[in-house]
């Protein structure tokens, strides 16, 4: 009986395809035989046969009864079992990438707020300069 | 089904090798800016805090390749974690390479962190590289350890978000 992780391994290198995450994202909303399942992917059938092998041994798919058909259906269990996995640590990741974003809005409007600061400050001195520069000028008259 | 589309980017999690876990996610912010919420204590322990109830109680920060950093969390209940390790290559804003070795779990991972600014936003991507898939899969695993309540119903939308992804990519 393998182990859990080694499991886990099996399943996560099914899923790292982007034809088989496909797959099964369609057989999520059903189950489908090989001929329907090729149809939307421009692939041969032999192509999804290998593709389905894999899910297959990863416990992701299974067969149905119907003996002419053959048709594949999602185990949601097994693919749980590693989505789970993943999504809480996604969840949780993404929890503090929320707190990071809040944190950016204001960093963002402390910038913007500063760099006006500095523009007005520019602004001021320039006429303050100006001033200054046409009175010499009046002076020198 | 009907997906509310995030106004930022979403967090990606993908694991491209037996060995490594990849975070992928867009800020609203240029890199300079999130390089920064990366690096400076006071900032960092305003967010990476992980589940609630946890705080961040000590943040020393690396500045350059070769410094060390340590960062620790404490719990409401007291529980205590912490995580470490060596920086090894320090290139703001860009890029920040670094070895972590966790309290309590044998192993050291190397993490690569890059920034990619576009048009005002930083895409943020961080590989985990681990010595074995056993560590990478304990790895994964404490995100369960650390009891963060979600939903278990969630495998349709978590299989068309893969799916988004894989569009994407």
């Amino acid at each position: 009986m393998p182990s859990t992780s080694q499991r886990l391994d099996v399943i996560f290198a099914a899923l790292a395809d982007s034809t088989r995450r496909a797959i099964l994202a369609r057989l999520a909303a059903g189950q489908a035989s090989v001929n329907e399942l090729s149809r939307p992917f421009a692939m041969s059938q032999p192509a999804i046969s290998k593709h389905l092998k894999v899910l297959e041994r990863a416990g992701l798919i299974s067969r149905g009864q119907d003996r002419q058909r053959r048709p594949r259906r999602l185990e949601a269990k097994r693919l749980k079992e590693a989505t789970e996995w993943l999504e809480r640590y996604r969840q949780l990741w993404e929890a503090n990438f929320q707190r990071l974003d809040t944190l950016l809005d204001e960093l963002n409007a402390e910038e913007l707020a500063t760099a006006e600061l500095k523009n007005k400050e520019k602004k001021q001195r320039r006429s303050k300069r100006r001033r200054r520069e046409s009175n010499d000028t009046q002076h020198a008259i | 089904m009907t997906h509310s589309t995030p106004s930022r980017g979403t967090l990606k999690v993908t694991t491209p090798s037996d060995r490594e876990i990849v975070m992928t996610r867009v800020f609203n912010a240029p890199r300079r800016v999130v390089f920064e919420a990366f690096n400076k204590p006071e900032l960092l322990k305003r967010w990476l805090l992980g589940p609630p109830g946890w705080e961040m109680v000590v943040c020393e920060v690396a500045a350059k390749a070769g410094d060390k950093y340590r960062y620790e969390w404490r719990n409401t209940d007291g529980t205590q974690f912490g995580t470490g390790g060596v920086c090894v290559e320090m290139a703001p804003p860009e890029r920040i390479v670094c070895t972590e070795r966790m309290d309590g779990r044998p192993g050291e991972s190397r993490l690569t962190t890059v920034f990619n600014e576009n048009a005002g936003k930083t895409t943020f991507t961080m590989t985990m590289l681990f010595e074995s898939r056993e560590r990478r899969d304990e790895a994964l695993k404490s995100g369960m350890e650390k009891g963060v309540a979600i939903s278990y119903d969630r495998l349709e939308e978590m299989l068309s978000t893969m799916e988004r992804g894989a569009a994407k990519s």
